[in-house]
């Protein structure tokens, strides 16, 4: 491939030297420009990260001298008990939403698939909500949730008589304010991968299936679900690394309250990186999450190719 | 994964009977997930009043109040000195003195939102400009330790946004680049570049080296091969990659809360702090968030066929 | 291919110029809160324009965002603002880490005097280390955190019968905290005019400050001291006082028997809303916002009357307000310079009281008719003779965080006692003064 004919007999204008580079020029001239973009505004920053992770720098002090804690910000933080509820509440959001969505999504999936009149009209409507701007939407949601005049509590208590809820005053509620508009928008997401996956089964095996007299459950089970459990997987492996890095939508819903009830990790890291300014501190919390996500993220990719043969 | 092709509805035959329950069932939910769409839009159009009125309201008298409000700032005065202002000049005037307000000047809101358009079509651009280039390049060329680029791009998406921004923060505020409509373009540009990156190999990589081939045999350079060959045929993936780009940037929260201010601060940090001003306004808000959503929610109806590969990096191939 | 690059080129190129290229020379932008002095500060200084050629340009950020926006500015050593109208608490940090100007050859050389302002308020909006002649700010807004009450429902005959015959006494302005939330239990739940009314609207908000401000004027007036000996750190036996844990279970049980539902994170707007809403019968707020009940449309007038914070073992209130600074990045600190001397001359403070500002001149409040001049005014000067602020040390916002944390924690969330609130916050601030090299 690279060692292909070399252009002969074309003008030699400047224009044309240009257009003459070699193969190998081309590659290096196409690919260097993303790559220092991306070594400048994501590898050079990181590397910093590391290493004010192990200072106490403070980005609001600008005379103080920047000295090297060795690994006290970490200690610090794996010592802090807080630090643990804030993961839990994380923790929290990302099982029950990937749980709910996958759920919601894959049924909603099955259903789509039966190609009824209208379904693609009703699925673009359905898609609507995971387009939009997560901490607009949030703020729209605290309205929505307005235990007198939100229309949330009114349609609940229309079909059971609940009194009004205070769904982000309250320690119980709170979490799952947060879980059904994390729901609300991303089961089309979820719902749109397992329609692909399902419309990638071709109809020869149900139809042998058929000849076969497999019921309806068998051939759920020994053809649908292996062959959309791919696209499933992959689905919650890039819903799971956003709900994990979740900020927006929450800290315009709840801001982490009631107390620090649905302070998720990154709410907090916000607060000790941008209102207490302990950038050393922050930076160490900010690796930590970074490794999680990654080492998590690691072992279920490989758990996503075993199941993929 | 392979491609399947676009018709292969699976389950066989389906009975008309099953069709009906799955109707039912789909359509049920969509009119759920539609309502808190409507009641964004609805609650643009009504006055602030009917908005807290309890218990909510369906039915209302629509009003351009809220679409006022958030075009404007306005002052609470007496009546008395309402009055010695002579009548009001325009309609939204008017609309205002119901409320013994004066409309003091424009809101940021216009700002706000053009900062949106610059930032949001700016990093789109080049996000997808150096996309292209480095899709060719991925797809065609031996270039060393491929996969491990490849992934590098990836995985700068694991990074929570905050973390970034800590980084990015020190860095812009010693090169000046804070609150710059050029940082955030830098900024967005560099976070998207590799969505571009992977859904564009996936469109190069579909293209027929054929066509270039033959393109170099008639005398071509590979530059113009690129050029006249496959720049062409990559216009729809361009497209749709655009689109995807584009959204990101204009839904995006974290870095523009945190790194903009005063000059190129975007519309979705500055929506929420509607309700700070002149009390609880959500009809305002309502009318924002309907102006803001607006343009995704048609890209939405318009792409939905191209939705699949965007939103998944090109993983999945429809 | 080369058009593609131009396009780049000139689309950078564009983008940079759009936001490099500054408005005419003499402007001058001054950053503010946006509430309703604000808009009265943007009314007043079109005389300045008009004396000086000076234009004014404004960027008023919610309250809920003020701090975060306009510290994440001055951090980032940002030219947005000429001067900055900041809050108390960043009197500290705008000394210590150089955001602000130090005014004092500059008040030498234009004769202003700080003796002309109100002690209280150059103590808490001007000076840094606090007390010492050395000055960051001119004292601009002077504000405490007061309360408002419906005074047309407190004077329904019916509804002072019934109250009389309840707690033995004549229903009015609440004295005491005791006091207070018998009359917000009175109400709550009430049903006034066809509508169900709530007791009181306090503040809740988790965010930014405001559980803490709201929390403070009932520790305040149980006695609260940060400190057992000023500027020594000790904090253990004050912070966690018999006194202060009683005044915190205060607070809590008042937002657990008398607030609106839902109301559990609420600031100033909120509190706002539901007062003028017809949700509630008082509301706690910031004397700032009085000029603006007093003219509103539904309860402005004879509706709404204010009072004081009250008292419980001492009268005290809690501290808002700010002084106007020269934000020391700026490249226009002449011009800022030059608004500075204009707000400081009486004449402009007295149109500033006018307008709905609050001014700290001693001419304006010393004057003899100023206590009649508003139905708050006398209120005002009595809550500023009683003020306390919040740590205004350099690492005050980590301070605050920790408080608005463990308060709402306790408060709202319910989680714990008010001894454990306060032992978890003094845990904090000792690990911050720690690390700030003051312990």
């Amino acid at each position: 491939m690279s060692s292909s004919v070399s252009s002969p007999d074309k003008p030699r204008t400047v224009t044309g030297k240009v257009f003459a580079l070699s193969d190998r020029a081309i590659a290096w001239l196409f690919i260097s420009p993303t790559i220092l973009l991306l070594l400048a505004i994501n590898i050079f920053p990181l590397v910093w990260t590391i290493y004010l992770s192990f200072t106490n720098y403070r980005a609001n002090q600008p005379g103080r001298a920047i000295r090297w804690v060795g690994t006290r910000n970490y200690e610090r933080l794996l010592g802090n008990e807080d630090i643990w509820g804030y993961l839990q509440a994380t923790a929290h959001f990302v099982l029950w939403t990937m749980l709910l969505q996958v759920v919601i999504g894959f049924g909603l999936a099955l259903l789509i698939n039966r190609n009824f009149k209208g379904a693609s009209f009703w699925t673009t409507v359905i898609l609507i909500p995971m387009m939009l701007s997560p901490a607009v939407v949030g703020v729209f949601w605290t309205y929505i949730y307005q235990p007198q005049t939100g229309i949330f509590s009114y349609i609940v208590n229309f079909f059971a008589d609940v009194g009004p809820l205070d769904m982000i005053g309250s320690v119980d509620l709170a979490p799952w304010s947060i879980i059904i508009v994390d729901t609300w928008m991303w089961t089309p997401y979820i719902m749109l991968l397992c329609l692909a996956g399902l419309r990638s089964i071709p109809d020869y095996l149900y139809e042998a299936a058929e000849i076969d007299r497999a019921n309806a459950w068998q051939k759920f089970f020994y053809i649908t679900l292996p062959r959309v459990m791919p696209f499933l997987m992959l689905a919650v492996l890039f819903r799971g690394i956003e709900n994990f890095k979740m900020f927006d939508m929450v800290v315009e819903l709840t801001s982490g309250g009631p107390g620090s009830t649905t302070e998720v990790a990154s709410i907090n890291l916000k607060r000790e990186a941008f209102e207490k300014w302990r950038t050393g501190y922050s930076s160490a919390f900010a690796i930590i999450l970074f490794v999680t996500v990654f080492g998590l993220s690691n072992i279920y990719v490989k758990a996503l190719n075993k199941v993929k043969q | 994964m392979t491609a399947a092709p676009d018709k292969a509805f699976s389950v066989g035959t389906v009975s008309a009977r099953s069709k009906l329950i799955a109707a039912i069932l789909v359509t049920a939910y969509a009119l759920v997930a539609v309502i808190p769409l409507v009641w964004i839009l609805a609650t643009g159009f009504k006055s602030p009043p009917d908005s807290i009125s309890y218990p909510p309201k369906v039915l209302f008298q629509p009003t351009l109040e809220g679409y006022v409000n958030l075009f404007t700032s306005r002052t609470r005065q007496t009546p008395e000195y309402i009055k010695s202002l002579g009548p009001p000049k325009t309609w939204y005037d008017e609309l205002a003195r119901k409320r013994n307000m004066v409309i003091s000047g424009p809101s940021r809101f216009k700002d706000r939102y053009l900062n949106s358009v610059i930032i949001g079509f700016g990093s789109t651009f080049l996000a997808v400009f150096l996309g292209t280039l480095a899709a060719y390049g991925f797809s065609r060329f031996k270039v060393p330790l491929k996969d491990d680029l490849l992934f590098f791009i990836l995985s700068t998406r694991m990074m929570p946004p905050i973390a970034v921004a800590i980084p990015i923060f020190l860095m812009y505020r010693e090169i000046g680049l804070s609150d710059t409509a050029l940082g955030m373009i830098l900024l967005y540009t560099a976070v998207n570049v590799s969505l571009s990156v992977w859904l564009l190999k996936g469109f190069v990589d579909e293209i027929p080296k054929e066509y270039e081939e033959a393109a170099l045999v008639d005398g071509y350079s590979r530059l113009q091969a690129f050029v006249k060959t496959v720049l062409p045929q990559m216009r729809s993936g361009i497209a749709a990659t655009s689109i995807f780009c584009l959204i990101f940037a204009w839904n995006e929260y974290a870095f523009a809360l945190l790194l903009t201010s005063g000059q190129a601060q975007t519309a979705p940090p500055f929506i929420p702090t509607i309700i700070g001003e002149g009390g609880l306004d959500w009809p305002a808000v309502g009318a924002g968030t309907t102006l803001f959503l607006l343009p995704i929610v048609i890209f939405t109806v318009l792409l939905r066929n191209q939705l699949l590969r965007g939103i998944t990096f090109g993983a999945v191939r429809k | 291919m080369r058009n593609w690059k131009a396009w780049v080129a000139g689309a950078i190129m564009s983008v940079g110029l759009s936001t490099s290229v500054q408005a005419a020379d003499k402007e001058i932008t001054l950053c503010w809160a946006a509430w309703d002095p604000a808009n009265a500060l943007a009314e007043l200084s079109k005389d300045f324009t008009a004396q000086s050629g000076i234009k004014m340009k404004f960027e008023f950020v919610p309250w809920t965002n003020f701090a975060d926006r306009f510290l994440n500015e001055l951090n980032s050593k940002g030219k947005l603002c000429d001067l900055l109208i900041g809050d108390s608490q960043w009197i500290g940090g705008g000394a210590t880490y150089g955001h602000y100007v130090k005014l004092n050859d500059f008040f030498d050389k234009e004769g202003i005097s700080m003796d002309d302002f109100a002690p209280a308020t150059v103590n808490a909006y001007s000076t840094w280390p606090k007390g010492t002649p050395n000055y960051y700010a001119l004292p601009a807004m002077g504000d405490a955190l007061g309360w408002v009450y419906r005074k047309d429902w407190f004077a329904r005959p019916e509804i002072r019968a019934e109250f009389k015959k309840k707690y033995g006494r004549e229903l009015g302005a609440p004295q005491t905290w005791t006091e207070l939330k018998e009359v917000a239990q009175f109400f709550q739940g009430r049903e006034i005019d066809g509508k169900k009314v709530y007791g009181a609207a306090i503040y809740t908000e988790r965010g930014s400050e405001g559980i803490t401000m709201g929390v403070t004027s009932a520790l305040y007036a149980w006695g609260f001291k940060y400190e057992n000996t000023p500027g020594k750190y000790d904090m253990e036996g004050a912070v966690n006082s018999p006194e202060a844990v009683e005044a915190l279970e205060f607070y809590k049980s008042l937002y657990d028997c008398c607030t609106p539902p839902g109301h559990s994170d609420a600031y100033m707007v909120a509190n706002l809303d539901a007062y003028k809403s017809g949700q509630v019968a008082m509301q706690m707020n910031w004397f700032a916002f009085f000029p603006g009940i007093a003219k509103d449309e539904a309860v402005g007038g004879d509706k709404s009357g204010f009072f004081v914070n009250p008292k419980q073992k001492v009268a005290a209130s809690t501290l808002g307000g700010q002084g106007i600074s020269v934000v020391s990045y700026s490249d226009k600190k002449d011009l800022a310079l030059q608004y500075i001397k204009w707000f400081a001359n009486p004449k402009v403070q007295a149109k500033w009281w006018s307008l709905g500002g609050y001014s700290c001149h001693n001419a304006v409040l010393g004057a003899p008719d100023f206590p009649k001049s508003t139905p708050f005014a006398a209120d005002f000067l009595k809550a500023m003779a009683g003020v306390k602020d919040f740590w205004q040390e350099p690492i005050y916002a980590e301070l605050l965080q920790s408080m608005q944390k463990r308060i709402h924690n306790y408060v709202v969330a319910g989680k714990g006692t008010a001894k454990e609130a306060l032992d978890k916050i003094i845990k904090d601030w000792t690990e911050s003064f720690q690390d700030d090299g003051k312990l």
